[in-house]
């Protein structure tokens, strides 16, 4: 780690302040994936804006009409164990529980993981399927606004996620198989139907980040059901190769996961 | 049996500290005065050192020194050795190139070590290694083997121009041909051997300080056998005489042989302490033990096995090439010639066998001795190669095993072993019970209704052990004895202190060791101290690795103890006023024969020290003895290991469904223990077979230089295992000990593989057996089935 400075502070407003007056200062929430990067030097920034004094206010879980509202600073256990997130989305549930080990789940925010838009966290499918909206400090943003690459989105700097609003499918699951050494999503897809509409969102496996799978959400709009999905195959191009998979099997475990998913989603 | 002698599964004693935070590593010594060391490493995997400027990195904050290879060669440090000479089928002697502590014009591999900044705190020194200057000139790398031995390949090393440190082979070539010529049926199989990173818990660290008042040096670190590594240091790297270098290697946590070398850290740490007038700690962070601890396996083997027309083997060819990485490690040259070739024959009766081994060097980390050490590498041949041959010629597999065995012993094979004792059919058999083999047809089908694939492997695995007769290995080129030394110190209230030149890092020596001495001296185990991994305590040894430290070094416990037994006789004697033939020793009493005189032991040990009763006789006060044990064979545990899988070819993820293990390992001293260590040996054999693996990319570059990367194997990659035993005691010990520290690494992966193998229909599928690799295997044998 190299040197830098380190505030603290127990307001968004503050933290915002000071992030204008730092042009690569870095937020810190969880700082599960800020910390190892800086520890290994692979991160340097002049100062750190530590947001967990704040985290009482920029946390919770409620629901609000037909939506979900999760404050940017909880961690990812506290999703994975919320009734309310249980009873209403079951599959942001298992997923928030599925993410990384007990540990980087007590530490971890959802806030965090989303404005990181790590090409293989289990989060920003979620997000996307979900067709949440990102509120910061400035805005409000769409799902299919917001995640723009390998961790890149459409925060600006000094732009701070305040919650995130999910709103409550009839139907959703998601389905990941992880990487064996890393733990992360080698494929992860979220499928989710709300009314009419049915969104798949794929992580881990494209080069440029969570995508959604339109081929897959087309069959499954016309039917939720798993034999929408024959005949449906991913195509490789765009997807990750590396030691772990290549694009072709990646390929191959989107359509395993999706059709798994959507049997979950259908409770089978 | 007592409740703590031999054979009781006492807890361990070593555990009360480990589990509560009061153990004492390498890192947990701190020296007063003491600076911290951070390595320079290559981000070259082959490149010349045109130059090294240090000027503005010696003016940062807090630096007491950067030392180069210029450094090194100024103060004459030896380099790092190899001490087992291997000579080539020609006569010729096996061709190492130079391997200095500090790179001195040349680096080999990513991570070699090209300068040291020693500073008042780790984080001045880490940055003051970032404003080092080296101007290199890259060249060229070579990672593979066979693109290495290529005409025109990059040359690692002058004196071996085609990068091979040796051409060696064993056994009759002529032999096994014309069994070959004459066979029925030949099954020929390619193998990889995949390369692993050892990953012990606590990572490697050091700690070198000097007494200017008595030139002497102190180095403390991560060893599984200081003697030998207090030996290289002052003979061959010329740090100090033995007798003015003390090294301690206080609790190590975890070594699977990496820290059997004599590595540059280490070196580096104790010169410079002198050389800087300060005491010098170094610890590996992970990403440096990923780079520097030596690695393990790495063979690519061609291996051929001839039947007659009764299915019984009647020759094995065997071709392997081994990579030994930039530079050869300590024992590196060793595990792929005599630690490996003489196992080939398994537990069969092999009339003939060939084996040729080619030693090679790539730009890669050097690879030296790791769980198992060649012997992993010989069963997975045998028993990939039986399995095979089994399916090809249509037999039960486990038939086909119970025909082949060796039956009676000693048995000679073609490659050097003689095989004391075994029942190799009787540990198979109690295994196809233990595994319910009559069942797995009605499993299997469960399975496929599931829409998984199940299927069954088998592996029938020996080793050789206890390491090792002293004159055997030294006429096959060792550059050391494989004795083991004890001293049994009894003190005047009848406590004891056992020195051992046995060193325990996470095998239970305080415990198993103690148990022997409850048993022989009839005292309570916590009247029992071991003593170990310190030059200036412990007299002398040889450490431990091969699963020697049971059979080799509690033999000189044992041996020690029969003479602090023999002169607690004479005391007795006197005290009890009787002839010393005619005292008995038993359980804790010398007593007289046909009396009901006696003394306790604790009661002759007091003797023996106030002397009241034998001065001026022939018999010396005190009550210490030691001994040294050289084991005139090697030990063979041996067994046999099913795995049972399920693979979902949709995916191809294995799960380990069940594993069921029932190994010889002679006579147990601690079921407890040695269930344990069949536990994480075959934990590691899973990891080699399902997950681990090492990744370099064409330009050397580490790519599994992480735990994101390598996948170690967790709690819910691993099963329950059932776990029995057969027991046929060695003959070449007085306890009757095989060892049991590596059965489980060498059975398990030709057990995981044979099994996955089975479940796909026979089609092969390389180590590790990643989803993507099986997924891949699934749809070959898809697509083959539907050729058919």
């Amino acid at each position: 780690m190299y040197q830098f400075t380190y505030h603290r502070v127990d307001s968004a407003r503050k933290a915002i302040n000071l992030a204008e007056k730092n042009e690569d200062a870095k937020f810190l929430a969880g700082g599960m994936t800020l910390l190892p990067t800086m520890k290994q030097r692979l991160a340097s920034p002049s100062a750190i804006i530590d947001l967990n004094p704040a985290a009482d206010k920029l946390a919770g879980i409620e629901q609000r009409g037909r939506a979900i509202v999760i404050g940017a600073m909880t961690r990812h256990y506290d999703v994975a164990n919320s009734k309310i997130v249980q009873d209403a989305i079951p599959a942001l549930a298992d997923l928030a529980g599925m993410i990384g080990d007990p540990a980087v789940r007590h530490r971890g925010t959802i806030g965090g993981s989303v404005a990181n838009n790590d090409p293989a966290a289990d989060y920003p499918s979620a997000v996307l399927a979900l067709n949440a909206t990102v509120f910061t400090n400035k805005r409000k943003i769409a799902a299919d606004d917001f995640f723009k690459g390998l961790f890149e989105t459409a925060l600006e700097p000094g732009e701070l996620i305040t919650k995130i609003v999910f709103p409550i499918p009839s139907k959703a699951a998601y389905m990941k198989f992880p990487n064996p050494a890393s733990r992360y999503a080698m494929v992860g897809v979220f499928v989710a139907r709300r009314g009419k509409e049915v969104r798949v969102a794929v992580t881990g496996a494209g080069s440029n980040g969570v995508f959604r799978a339109s081929k897959f959400e087309a069959a499954l709009t016309a039917k939720f059901h798993v034999k929408s999905l024959e005949g449906v195959n991913a195509s490789a191009d765009g997807l990750n190769s590396d030691i772990h998979a290549d694009a072709a099997y990646r390929a191959h475990l989107i359509g395993v996961m999706c059709r798994r998913a959507v049997n979950k989603a259908n409770g089978k | 049996m007592s409740a703590t002698g031999i054979g009781a599964a006492v807890r361990r004693k070593e555990d009360l500290r480990f589990i509560t935070g009061r153990g004492q590593y390498t890192d947990d010594i701190n020296r007063p005065g003491q600076a911290y060391a951070y390595f320079l490493r290559s981000p070259h995997a082959h490149a010349e050192i045109k130059s090294i400027d240090t000027r503005d990195a010696r003016a940062a904050d807090g630096v007491l020194a950067i030392l180069t290879g210029d450094d090194i060669a100024a103060d004459k440090v030896g380099g790092l050795i190899c001490g087992w000479m291997i000579h080539s089928k020609d006569g010729s002697a096996m061709k190492a190139g130079a391997h200095p502590a500090l790179a001195q014009g040349k680096v080999r591999y990513v991570g070699d070590h090209v300068a040291v900044v020693i500073a008042e705190t780790l984080a001045q020194a880490r940055d003051a290694s970032e404003k080092i200057k080296v101007d290199y000139k890259v060249l060229p790398a070579v990672v593979d083997m066979n693109d290495a031995v290529k005409k025109g390949a990059p040359v690692i090393h002058e004196v071996s121009g085609n990068n091979t440190v040796y051409n060696w082979h064993l056994g009759d070539k002529a032999a096994a041909d014309a069994a070959f010529a004459k066979a029925k049926h030949v099954t020929k199989l390619d193998i990889v051997n995949n390369r692993l990173v050892p990953n012990a818990m606590e990572p490697r660290a050091a700690v070198g300080d000097y007494e200017p008042g008595t030139e002497s040096f102190t180095l403390y670190t991560t060893s599984q056998n200081p003697h030998v590594a207090r030996l290289v240091l002052s003979a061959f790297i010329g740090i100090a005489p033995e007798h003015k270098l003390r090294v301690i290697a206080p609790d190590v946590g975890g070594g699977f042989g990496s820290k059997i070398f004599i590595y540059a850290e280490e070196t580096v740490c104790v010169w410079a302490a002198k050389k800087v007038g300060r005491p010098v700690k170094w610890t590996a962070d992970r990403s440096e033990s990923f780079l520097s601890d030596a690695h393990g396996r790495d063979h690519v083997t061609h291996a051929e096995l001839a039947l007659d027309e009764g299915g019984k083997i009647t020759g094995l060819r065997v071709n392997t090439k081994a990579n030994l990485g930039a530079y050869l490690s300590t024992f590196s040259s060793s595990v792929p010639t005599y630690l490996y070739a003489p196992l080939l024959s398994g537990q069969y009766d092999i009339p003939a066998i060939y084996a040729e081994v080619d030693g090679i060097y790539t730009n890669t980390t050097p690879v030296d001795a790791y769980r198992g050490a060649g012997r992993p590498e010989a069963t997975f041949v045998v028993e990939r190669l039986v399995e095979v041959a089994a399916r090809e010629t249509g037999v039960d597999p486990a038939q086909f095993r119970l025909k082949n065995f060796v039956r009676s012993f000693p048995h000679q094979t073609p490659v050097i072993m003689a095989y004391d004792t075994g029942n190799y059919q009787a540990a198979l058999e109690k295994a196809l019970k233990m595994a319910d083999y009559r069942g797995l047809a009605r499993r299997k089908a469960l399975s496929a209704r599931a829409g998984k694939l199940r299927g069954i492997g088998f592996s029938a695995y020996i080793e050789a052990c206890g390491i090792a007769p002293s004159a055997a290995v030294g006429s096959l080129g060792a550059g050391v004895g494989l004795w083991e030394s004890a001293e049994v110190r009894v003190n005047p209230i009848g406590t004891v202190e056992v020195l051992t030149g046995s060193h325990s890092h996470g095998q239970g020596h305080e415990t198993t060791f103690a148990q022997l001495v409850s048993d022989r001296l009839g005292i309570p185990i916590d009247n029992v101290s071991i003593v170990h991994g310190d030059t200036d305590k412990v007299q002398m040894g040889m450490g431990t690795y091969g699963s020697r430290s049971g059979a080799v070094g509690m033999s000189a416990i044992f041996k020690a103890l029969d003479k602090v037994i023999a002169k607690g006789k004479k005391v007795a004697a006197y005290c009890l006023e009787a002839s010393e033939n005619d005292i008995d020793f038993k359980d804790g009493k010398f007593s007289v024969k046909g009396t009901d005189r006696n003394l306790d032991f604790g009661s002759v040990a007091l003797q023996a020290y106030i002397a009241h009763k034998f001065n001026g006789q022939d018999l010396e006060p005190g009550l210490k003895e030691g001994a040294f044990w050289d084991p005139t064979n090697f030990t063979f545990p041996a067994g046999v290991h099913i795995c049972e899988v399920e693979v979902d070819p949709e995916t191809g993820i294995t799960r380990i469904d069940r594993w069921t293990a029932v190994d010889d390992f002679g006579r147990v001293i601690n079921p407890m223990i040695v269930e344990g260590q069949v536990h994480g040996g075959i934990g590691q054999g899973v990891g080699q077979a399902l997950l681990e693996g090492v990744h370099y990319n064409k330009d050397g570059q580490l790519v599994t230089a992480s735990f994101n990367d390598y996948c170690m194997p967790r709690a819910d990659d691993l099963p329950s295992y059932n776990v029995g035993m057969t027991q046929t005691p060695c003959p070449s010990n007085p306890l009757g000990i095989k060892g049991c520290g590596e059965a489980g690494a060498i059975a398990a992966p030709p057990a995981v593989i044979n099994a996955i193998t089975d479940a796909l229909g026979h089609e092969d599928v390389p180590m590790p057996a990643t989803p993507l690799n099986v997924w891949r295997a699934a749809q070959k044998a898809v697509a083959k089935k539907a050729a058919e």
